[in-house]
């Protein structure tokens, strides 16, 4: 469905100068249609703005090699840009601050967007790869079941769950959560937490709350990878309301280019730490940048085929 | 709105010019609607209007008018047929917002007067039956159920035969979130509708495709996926009490013309709303912020 970054430059810039420094005509002409193509990718508006600006810097003057058109080098320099931006200088995505037992990791996010699935997957991650001992515990005391199902969840991967208590708040069952999980012998607790809009005041107020009594060392708020423009007013409220340590993007096992990575990053400057790759429990890895940019540009083998050059 | 800033009613008049233009594509972008459809509504919004001199609000409710005119034709509520039970299978990618749309279409059919029946056809994802049984519960209608882990289009046919026996006005199936690039979960839809049929072959007479105002471009592959693999005869977007503006349902308009019946926005019983051109036109261009 989607036009892919290089066949959009190769058709415009194909037609300009073969070799020599590239031209900041040149540039211009290329960069308009990334632009499109970052769009096309759900990145949002503004972030994709900014990001065109940083490119355009980088790539005025730069020099083109004999063997790659100028549209292969901008697509070359705009993909390095792009992975560089969503790295950031994490060196290891994957890893979660956990040391003062019992550790409370947030869980936080839209209706929908994967916060149950995603603690789980989590938790026995932690138990299996690094032999932590896992707790975990619902604060969703609003959508129908949203406990059991972390109960269930918590069942198949073996990791166990605080029981539920019917009639508490949110507060209260953070509470519970951290007193358990420290009498427990517990490494680590992750708090499940109910979806909720970013613009929802009463709801942000409870999260902050639970956060306030917990003070968890890790906040990762868990996006869905398909989503659109929304990804900076979603980004900007909970990371200035809550504070988040990470993201978490959901359903990259779908076709989706996701943009929202980028948008994510580049509002928050917090690292995507992992990716979810589809609804069983092990359906998760880390982050690696090169693969999104890659994606988020709609293209195949053009980095390398320039890298090779 | 950021673009056109703030300026109140009976302000400056500015040109219609390329600039503006862009900066009216660049609205309807950061509304989901995506870069070629947002370039065909500026450009047909300023047909005729290049270079006359307009005021801010002149200028939004001329793109108001515009997406209101392309959403118009696909604003139908979900249509009621004699049927006995009119089979109603609900479908869409995970979280999209399936199981709470079916609680929310439960209760207001049961306002109307009908008697309904839900289907708990997800038997894959964990207490997801049991979502559904309290969605049952708060709209008053009985939800039918297998143990998790069977197959979801013998419960759909058991279902069927219940509804009948019951004499049911309407039967409401869920199913299991599912991305549309997934084939084999593709395939279990596919034959969940062929099985429906082996009972009834007019059914199912709605095939609803739930999509999340929150998603992107995405929707589009959504859509078209969907619609080849499980025949999907009308939309709901659910999420539309966020920021999110849905835009991409004017490119989907565009495209593939299917009715929108309602829109979600809420997680409570009564957050289920018509679609209405003209309201959703407005937010999406924010002509309703400078009134
Ligand atoms: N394909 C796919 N599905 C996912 C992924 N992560 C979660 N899901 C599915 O998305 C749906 C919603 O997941 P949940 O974990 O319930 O989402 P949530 O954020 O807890 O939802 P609320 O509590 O209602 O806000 C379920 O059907 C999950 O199986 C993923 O990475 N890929
Ligand atoms: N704000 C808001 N939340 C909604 C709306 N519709 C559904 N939700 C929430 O979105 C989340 C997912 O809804 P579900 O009905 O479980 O979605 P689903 O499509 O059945 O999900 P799966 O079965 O896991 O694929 C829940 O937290 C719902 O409360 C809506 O219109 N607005
Ligand atoms: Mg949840
Ligand atoms: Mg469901």
């Amino acid at each position: 469905m989607f036009e892919n970054l290089s066949d959009r430059l190769g058709g415009v810039l194909d037609r300009l100068t073969k070799q020599g420094a590239l031209s900041d005509s040149d540039v211009s002409t290329a960069l308009r249609e990334v632009r499109v193509a970052l769009l096309e990718a759900d990145v949002s508006l503004p972030v994709a703005r900014d990001f065109i600006k940083a490119v355009q810097e980088k790539a005025a003057g730069q020099n083109v090699t004999k063997s790659v058109t100028p549209g292969q080098q901008v697509v070359k320099i705009v993909h390095d840009e792009l992975v560089h931006f969503l790295a950031g200088d994490d060196q290891n995505p994957g890893d979660l601050k956990i040391d003062n037992a019992p550790a409370p990791i947030l869980m936080v996010g839209l209706q929908g967007s994967g916060k149950t699935t995603t603690t789980a997957k989590l938790a026995k991650r932690l138990k299996e790869k690094h032999g932590k001992r896992v707790l975990m515990a619902s604060l969703d005391i609003y959508r129908p079941a949203a406990q059991d199902q972390l109960a269930v969840l918590g069942n198949q991967v073996g990791v166990d769950t605080l029981p539920i208590v019917k009639g508490q708040s949110a507060v209260d069952i953070a509470k519970r959560a951290k007193q358990q999980a420290t009498l427990g012998g517990y490494d680590v607790y992750m708090l499940d937490t109910a979806g909720r809009l970013h613009i929802d005041e009463t709801l942000m107020q409870e999260v902050e709350d639970v956060r306030n009594v917990t003070n968890p060392r890790e906040t990762m708020l868990v996006v869905d990878g398909l989503t659109g423009q929304d990804a900076v007013n979603v980004a900007e409220q909970f990371d200035g309301q809550i504070g988040i340590s990470g993201v978490v993007l959901t359903r990259m096992d779908g076709d989706g280019r996701g943009g929202a990575a980028l948008s994510m990053r580049a509002v928050t400057g917090k690292p995507i730490k992992f990716v979810g790759l589809g609804e069983k429990m092990d359906a998760i890895e880390e982050f690696h940048p090169e693969r999104i940019a890659g994606r988020i540009l709609g293209m195949g083998d053009i980095v390398s085929l320039v890298e090779k050059a | 709105s950021r673009v056109l800033g703030g300026a109140g009613p009976g302000a400056v008049k500015r040109e219609l010019d390329d600039e503006m233009l862009e900066q009216l594509e660049e609205l309807l972008i950061s509304a989901d609607m995506g870069v070629d459809t947002a370039l065909r509504v500026t450009a047909n919004m300023a047909e005729g209007r290049f270079g006359k001199k307009l005021s801010t609000q002149e200028i939004k409710d001329l793109l108001a008018q515009e997406v209101a005119r392309i959403m118009e034709p696909v604003a139908r509520p979900m249509p009621l047929y004699a049927k006995k039970p009119q089979v109603v299978l609900v479908v869409g990618v995970n979280g999209a917002g399936k199981t709470t749309t079916i609680g929310k279409l439960a209760s207001q059919f049961r306002a109307a007067g009908k008697s309904v029946v839900i289907a708990a056809g997800d038997t894959f994802r964990a207490a997801a039956v049991e979502q559904l049984q309290v969605w049952g519960e708060r709209a008053g209608v009985p939800v039918l159920t297998a143990p998790e882990g069977s197959d979801p289009a013998s419960l759909a046919f058991d279902a069927m035969v219940k509804a009948e026996a019951d004499g049911a006005d309407l039967l409401l199936i869920d199913t299991a979130g599912r991305l549309q690039n997934r084939q084999d979960l593709m395939e279990e839809l596919a034959k969940i509708v062929r099985v429906i049929r082996k009972k009834d072959e007019t059914a199912p007479h709605n095939t609803l495709l739930v999509l999340d105002a929150t998603t992107g471009q995405n929707a589009l592959n959504q859509v078209e996926t969907f619609q080849k693999l499980a025949d999907v005869s009308g939309l709901v977007m659910t999420k539309l009490d966020g920021t999110a503006r849905g835009g991409v349902l004017v490119a989907l308009a565009d495209k593939f013309g299917l009715p929108i019946h309602a829109i979600g926005v809420g997680e409570q019983i009564d957050d289920l709303d018509a679609f209405d051109p003209e309201d959703f036109a407005k937010a999406l261009t924010g002509a309703e912020d400078i009134k």
